[in-house]
């Protein structure tokens, strides 16, 4: 079974995918090892990882210097393709005006979805990210606990390969022994933040991330991962050789011929194909999931893009990885009698409690890496260190004014310089007017790489103001209806930008850095716009009753028996940690669920 | 016909009404010649679906549109803000006007404000030349291409010059940055990655030592 067109497609199957990314990707990887028939529909063009990204290309070599465009809104050699927060024929509206209101919604049209373009942070949510009432009385607690996840990060880590350490710390969690990858050595300006962040406070170490250091041992992992399962060990063990670790050059954005870092396509459609159990129909926009009349789904309704025809692919089972809100968008487009407010709708709570992470930034000068030795630190294209939440004392007393945390990525660094390398050296060095002529060459000598910078990403818990529904009027170009949304942030999220600010600006000081951005006095100005950090989750979140929320702990939604979701979804609050992992460890914690509920013969 | 290059010696104030007239009459003729011709772009851009490995370069996507006398200016401001010195080659060297044309050339609305900055500041500096030197900017020395462009990049400018000032710090960046993100930029402004390699070793003992860490 391979990658299809609508006239291949099979009469049944037993699993009927939504979407190929994160979510997608790994509950079709585990489904097919254990021999189960899928189809993944996939709204966006087939990809080629190998052949297609741009890994040395220069900005030289891109159209604008690689800038961004409304035609590549992440730039020029960015690993998307058909992607955007505006994307053409396909809309969607804000029922308020005012930009810090507004969501803007980032979609993936390609192959592998998202999984091709993020910057591999994979960290894991702690116990207190589950619980957020039980630990500040407010948001949702999850029907699941860290206990009922870490085996499964276990497994997604070794699988995908992430390099990291173990740090011990509170609410970060360690993984499993023999787990991890070595981490990199950090950089200059990773461990000069490290030795002066402490006075401070700021505790930076090794980040997790999804990109091999070494090669994946294929001997022991398989066996690990598929215990008694021979074949799915043989293909796994085939996969993870072709995989090369990383070869310390070019950002992970921009994708990975040499399979070096996760997406999707590269771990895990690969070996499900391999398997002979998957169909994968490309350029299939899911319209509506289809109920026969005992309220089973029964399957999907697409527009064949290729033709503009419609087509209906048949499971016996459902599960929606489109992006959270994207399977949002189809569980409200599928209204029936039985469901007139949408699919699953019954608590009318689908599309609600929609959340991102929270998140400023703040950069400096650092004037003591000035007339630095010229060296490379490209590394594994992308962050080497963070600085993971610790403050847990003082929010846990509520000193804060905000609950959860946030963790700091560093920004900057020697990297490959871009079109706005220099803008802004004048004020940065404290020059007046504008620098040109041999004087601008010589500055820009010392002022390369002294600029650092830290962005934050933090916990957002559900508030009744952010949320979506459908628009009542406008339609996309195959006339299904669009998304509205609505955002709201409280004053926890402005009390954490403004704590963030004066983190980030005492952390960048202690290194002696100069910050030339002044303090920003309107709080909702420093945050970045709802939906714009792509983190976005929530819309069917799971709960511990029918009443408050859309699907159960195994992410199985309440009213529909066959109908799963595995992308961000079903995230009942968004942690400081980035979501990705955490959506792939649910996927293939339901995948396992799903399969043990056909053999119990309930589905 | 006259081009910039003819104009009489006269004081900054009559050449400018001159320059006027001149403009507003020979436009018709000849606007991309002489005026600062800046109606949108109606070229199409590459779309949501580009070759990504493909390597491009100014022209390849989208026609430029600078004309000649544009262009000779271009090279020179460029020359002027990034020169050759002993261990890296100047601008035009590095193909910088031709970036600097296709970003004004951009059929991106993005670009459309940068495309009449610079123009009418293109336009506007060879005015300058010719008024104080009586020379295009192009076939000026050195000396008072630096004086004009001092002018604009002075701590406390003129208020008179406000708007070429925003014209000269864009096209510095437009520069600097264009000049940079070659494979000799890069190697001028220090930065020596994006080859492949079997292992990472760190920072060097040298750069560590440099910040205190070692």
């Amino acid at each position: 079974m391979p990658l299809i067109t609508a006239d291949k497609l099979q009469d049944s199957y037993d699993v009927v995918i939504v979407g190929s990314g994160a979510g997608g990707g790994q509950t079709a990887y585990t489904l097919t090892m254990e021999g189960l028939k899928v189809l993944i529909l996939e709204a966006g063009r087939s990809f080629d990882v190998q052949s297609e990204v741009a890994m040395l290309q220069l900005p030289s070599q891109a159209p604008l210097r690689g800038e961004k465009t409304p035609d590549k809104q992440y730039g020029f050699h960015d690993c998307s393709i058909n992607s955007g927060w505006d994307i053409p024929g396909e809309p969607y509206t804000n029922a308020n005006k005012e930009p810090e209101d507004q969501f803007r919604w980032w979609r993936q049209r390609m192959m592998g979805g998202r999984t091709n373009h993020w910057g591999r942070i994979t960290l894991r949510n702690g116990p207190y990210d589950f619980k957020p009432r039980m630990r500040f009385d407010l948001g949702f607690d999850w029907p699941i606990g860290y206990d009922d996840i870490a085996p499964y990060y276990d497994k997604v880590e070794m699988l995908i390969g992430v390099f990291g350490t173990n740090e011990g710390l509170e609410n970060s969690p360690n993984s499993s022994p023999g787990v991890l990858q070595p981490a990199p050595k950090l950089r200059v300006g990773e461990l000069y933040a490290q030795k002066h962040g402490k006075k401070v406070g700021a505790h930076v170490t090794s980040i997790h991330r999804a990109v091999l250091t070494i090669p994946q041992d294929a001997d022991t992992l398989p066996a690990k991962l598929h215990p008694g399962n021979a074949k799915a060990q043989s293909i796994l063990a085939d996969s993870m050789r072709t995989r090369s670790p990383c070869f310390w050059a070019t950002d992970c954005h921009r994708g990975c011929a040499i399979r070096a870092n996760y997406d999707s396509q590269t771990v895990h459609l690969r070996p499900a194909l391999a398997t002979g159990n998957l169909d994968i129909l490309p350029n299939a926009m899911a319209r509506e999931v289809t109920l026969d009349k005992q309220g089973r789904a029964t399957g999907i309704t697409f527009i064949n893009k290729v033709d503009g025809s419609e087509g209906h692919a048949t499971g016996r089972a459902v599960v929606l990885a489109a992006s959270s809100q994207e399977s949002v968008r189809l569980l409200l487009n599928s209204k029936s009698n039985a469901f007139p407010q949408g699919l699953a709708n019954s608590s009318g709570k689908v599309g609600k409690y929609i959340t991102d992470s929270v998140s400023s930034s703040l950069s400096a000068h650092i004037p003591a890496f000035e007339g630095m030795p010229i060296h490379n630190e490209d590394g594994a294209g992308g962050p080497h260190a963070y600085v993971p939440w610790t403050m847990h004392a003082q929010n846990g007393k509520g000193e804060l004014g905000f609950p959860g945390g946030y963790h700091l990525e560093f920004t900057s660094g020697r990297q490959m310089p871009s079109l706005t390398v220099l803008n802004g050296i004048e004020s940065r060095l404290g020059h007046e007017g504008v620098l040109f002529g041999p004087k601008l060459k010589e500055e820009a000598r010392r002022y390369y790489g002294c600029h650092l910078g830290f962005g934050a990403q933090g916990t957002m818990l559900p508030n009744d103001g952010s949320f979506c529904e459908l628009d009542p009027e406008l339609k996309d170009q195959w006339g299904i209806p669009v998304l509205r949304f609505h955002w709201k942030w409280t004053d926890f999220e402005l009390n954490q930008a403004q704590h963030q600010q004066q983190h980030i600006r005492e952390l960048l000081e202690a290194m002696g850095g100069k910050v030339s951005a002044r303090t920003e006095k309107e709080k909702t100005k420093l945050l970045r716009q709802g939906g714009t950090v792509i983190h976005e989750v929530g819309g069917a979140i799971m709960g511990a009753d029918r009443e408050s929320s859309v699907s159960n702990q195994w992410s199985q939604t309440w009213d529909v028996k066959n109908l799963f979701m595995a992308d961000g979804a079903p995230f009942a609050s968004t942690a400081d940690k980035n979501p990705t992992l955490t959506i792939m460890a649910l996927a293939w914690r339901m995948a396992d669920h799903l399969m043990d509920e056909m053999k119990k013969g309930n589905i | 016909m006259s081009t910039p290059d003819d104009l009489p010696r006269m004081d900054r104030r009559k050449a400018l009404q001159w320059m006027l007239t001149a403009t507003a009459t020979m436009a018709v003729r000849d606007p991309n010649l002489f005026a600062a011709d800046t109606s949108p772009i109606k070229a199409k851009g590459y779309g949501p679906d580009p070759v990504m490995v493909k390597v491009y370069k100014p022209g390849d996507v989208w026609p430029l549109t600078l004309t000649e006398p544009q262009r000779r200016t271009t090279r020179a401001l460029c020359d002027v803000i990034m020169p050759a010195d002993e261990t890296s080659p100047s601008a035009s060297a590095l193909g910088v006007p031709d970036f600097i044309d296709e970003w004004i050339s951009s059929p991106y609305p993005a670009q459309a404000g940068d495309r009449r900055l610079v123009l009418e500041g293109l336009q506007w500096i060879d005015q300058e030349a010719n008024t104080r030197f009586g020379k295009a900017f192009a076939d000026l020395a050195l000396e008072p291409q630096t004086a004009i462009c001092s002018d604009l990049a002075a701590a406390k400018p003129q208020p008179e010059y406000k708007k070429q000032v925003s014209f000269f710090k864009r096209f510095r960046d437009l520069t600097a940055g264009g000049y940079y993100t070659t494979p000799e930029g890069m190697k001028a402004i220090g930065y020596v990655g994006n080859i492949p390699s079997g292992t990472f070793e760190g920072p060097p003992i040298e750069a560590l030592k440099h910040v205190g860490l070692a």
